[in-house]
């Protein structure tokens, strides 16, 4: 079975042991995490993970179940067929000096990336958007000659009402359940 | 009020309705174990080795429906607990098992008898803790105890260091729960029980598949309900087995590699499977593409996670299987199958199972009905792992619930004697037989010890056929009869239960088989019987491996064993 390229996001606990946790479950079944992406959310106590992996759909499924099992995952959904939107944080160091300053600075404004740091033979480049911009963009810095690539992985959200909601629906929810 | 660390958690296990532990102290529990002298309302029973503590606390759980609980130390005592874990979470049991840890200071520096259990058991717990403020230790435990005993039961490990032991914090046993990420889904969707329904009332060749789902939830009435009510056969899972009576008119046995040949019949057969607090496990299903080819699939479950995991299902419920076949029940119609009754009963007769051929030497499937007889079908059985598992599952006739306590998932081999402990303890009163084979008993032997300083009156009988002897019937159908470390030399059985003080006697012949079950009923204490049998027996019928469960073989034919060793090369 042909197997792609999955986003998957989830509310967890901020509790010690949950990534690992939900690493070891994606490991067990020879998944490749090609990105995973922790960090707060819209909930205090709750942290907010964006991971990129690629199989199958059933075994995607499978592993999104089993996620959803861990007792500090708090919601997880597959967003992969939603209309989403994601993005990626990366910084790019490119050797430059002055004959090709100006020209790595032209590329950086199509790209409305930033330039972040210059020293007398390298730039720093701070750029966002989604994993192909992100990918174009270095394909045309290679020329220059790259020296330190650091990118954060996706971060992802659905568009408008949907999907995300359904998360915040059932943390509420539970919220409400206890003050009673 | 404060209290120290051990005396919240002795506390908190007295609300939680405890009365019994199974545990092996160590330097790091040695606080813990120390409040126990304030608590004599909280049994210990002290094991042998580790692994009998989480086994027995799963025997006791499984008989009881209650939470199993069990001690260890930190290091090698947290390790031994692991087989015994894994064991429970695989076959759905709910235990909670806490373990003493290093000091909190020492945590992460290797320190002596320091291990990350928590780390270790993550993959085989339901979920586990390490408890760094003693101010959390309560509520903790409350949490630990929740989580193990709702939803699909589970093991849940407690880790608590030395320190944490010790010092004193407010005790107040919490009332609420906090927990936002667990909420098991108990009610199935009414909508998809009403599929489900549709389906029954439609069918022709309905079937039952009850699993062990069955027993957790105590849904034995509402089970034979649907199935008296609208005549549908019942087979079970081998843990499923004694979740519906094995003498009913509507029960075929049991599927699977070594199940009955007319339970998988019917499952090629049906038109509807209705599958019931079960997991569809490779040995039940067999080959998973020719399983059940002709049948829609109806999946009652309370793990959404099993749903759909290895067989294609039409209609899934998720829910309690009690609270779901309650509702179902309702929009059953009164419904006749006679034909297919008739067809599954033809089967029964053409491929029984209970065909004790006529031998001189002693047959295990001889024995074990000869067990069911003397005891009156009323023990509990508690099997190892292996030959004699599959016989004491098919030649015993398990007509009361709960009566039947195997590892399924985990195959561990030594599961029999501690969860034999378990049981005991758990059901005092009851007949407990532990049914083991030669290789299966010597892993777990020095609970014997156990069992004699508790005086619990377990009847041991042992099938001793000088082989491991599942491996050595592989070797011998699929592996040219290369016996490949599986003869066994054994020591003199008797004269190690009688070491330990334990009766005990030998039977090589066939006419002693009955006069020792008698007399090892009559004993007031534990009893050994170790019964050599036929060396080479093998367990049939059997699917092979990655046959389909139509291709089970019967008769240990020649014919047959030369086609089995073609087809598999």
């Amino acid at each position: 079975m042909a197997t792609a390229k999955h986003t998957i996001v989830a509310l967890v606990e901020d509790k010690p042991g949950v990534l690992a946790h939900m690493a070891s479950l994606f490991r067990r079944r020879g998944f490749n995490i090609d990105s995973i992406a922790v960090g707060g959310s819209e909930l205090p106590n709750l942290s907010r993970m964006t991971i990129v992996v690629d199989g199958t759909a059933i075994m995607v499924e499978q592993v999104r179940k089993q996620l959803d099992k861990v007792i500090d995952v708090v919601k997880v959904s597959d967003i992969t067929g939603d209309d989403m939107i994601a993005r990626e944080l990366a910084l790019i160091k490119v050797k430059a000096n002055s004959s090709t300053r100006s020209e790595i600075i032209q590329i950086v404004d199509i790209f409305r990336a930033n330039i972040v740091d210059v020293a007398s033979d390298s730039v720093t480049i701070e750029a966002t958007g989604d994993d192909e911009k992100i990918t174009s963009l270095l394909h045309l810095l290679r020329g220059f000659g790259v020296k330190e690539i650091a990118r954060t992985g996706s971060i992802a959200m659905t568009r408008g009402n949907q999907g995300a909601l359904k998360i915040v629906e059932k943390i509420s929810n539970v919220r409400v359940k206890r003050q009673k | 009020m404060k209290m120290t660390g051990g005396q919240i958690i002795c506390e908190s296990l007295i609300k939680e309705g405890v009365e019994v532990i199974f545990g092996f102290p160590g330097g790091a529990v040695i606080p813990l174990y120390d409040t126990l002298l304030q608590y004599p309302q909280l049994r210990h029973i002290l094991v042998r080795h580790e692994q009998a503590a989480a086994h027995a606390a799963d025997g006791y759980a499984r008989v009881t429906g209650k939470v199993g609980v069990c001690f260890a130390t930190s290091g090698p005592g947290a390790t031994n607990l692991v087989t015994g874990i894994a064991n429970a979470y695989l076959d759905s049991v709910p235990m909670v098992a806490i373990t003493g840890q290093v000091s909190r200071p020492f945590i992460g520096k290797d320190a002596f008898q320091e291990i990350d259990i928590t780390g270790i058991t993550l993959p085989i717990t339901k979920h586990n803790y390490l408890v760094l403020d003693p101010g959390s230790l309560a509520n903790t435990i409350k949490e630990a105890f929740h989580i193990a005993r709702t939803g699909r039961p589970g093991p849940v490990l407690i880790d608590v260091p030395k320190d944490v032991q010790e010092v004193q914090a407010d005790f107040k046993y919490p009332t609420k729960l906090n927990l936002m990420g667990y909420e098991p889904t108990v009610k199935g969707h009414p909508a998809q029980i009403k599929k489900a329904s549709k389906l029954i009332n439609e069918a022709k060749r309905p079937l039952i598949i009850a699993g062990r789902g069955v027993i957790v939830s105590q849904a034995y009435t509402e089970l034979k309900r649907l199935a008296e009510v609208a005549q549908i056969p019942i087979i079970t899972t081998l843990l499923g087995i004694s979740s519906f009576p094995e003498s009913h008119v509507l029960n075929y046995g049991w599927l699977g590699m070594h199940g009955m040949a007319y339970a998988n019949m019917a499952v090629e057969a049906a038109d509807l499977i209705i599958a019931i607090g079960m997991r569809f496990d490779d040995r039940a299903t067999a080959k998973v593409s020719a399983f059940a080819p002709h049948a829609r699939v109806v999946h009652i479950d309370i793990d959404p996670a099993e749903i759909g995991k290895n067989i294609r299902v039409d209609v899934p419920i998720v829910g309690d299987v009690k609270v779901v076949l309650n509702i179902l029940n309702e929009q059953i119609n009164t419904i006749e199958h006679m034909d297919w009754i008739r067809q599954l009963n033809e089967w029964r007769e053409e491929h029984p199972l209970l065909q004790i051929r006529d031998f001189d030497g002693i047959l295990p499937q001889y024995i074990i009905s000869k067990i069911h007889e003397v005891t009156n079908g009323e023990a509990t059985i508690v099997t190892g792992v292996g030959q004699h598992q599959m016989w004491a599952a098919q030649h015993y006739l398990y007509d009361k619930p709960n009566t039947f306590v195997t590892s399924g998932g985990l195959g561990t081999m030594g599961f029999g004697l501690p969860a034999a402990i378990g049981a005991k303890v758990g059901r005092a009163k009851n007949d407990i037989w532990c049914i083991d084979g030669d290789g299966s008993f010597q892993m777990t032997i020095q609970e014997l010890a156990t069992i004699a300083q508790e005086k619990l009156a377990i009847k041991i009988a042992i099938m001793h056929n000088g082989y491991l002897g599942m491996v050595r019937q592989w070797q011998d159908l699929f592996y040219d009869k290369r016996y490949v470390a599986t003869p066994l030399s054994t020591p003199d059985f008797v004269k190690i239960s009688e070491a330990y003080g334990i009766s005990a006697i030998r039977v090589s012949h066939k006419e002693d088989v009955i006069p020792a079950i008698e007399r090892a009923m009559n004993e007031d204490g534990p009893f050994l019987i170790d019964f050599m049998i036929e060396p080479e027996e093998n367990v049939y019928p059997m699917v092979p491996p990655g046959g389909a469960l139509s291709e089970i073989l019967e008769e240990p034919k020649n014919e047959v064993e030369v086609w089995l060793r073609q087809s598999t090369r």
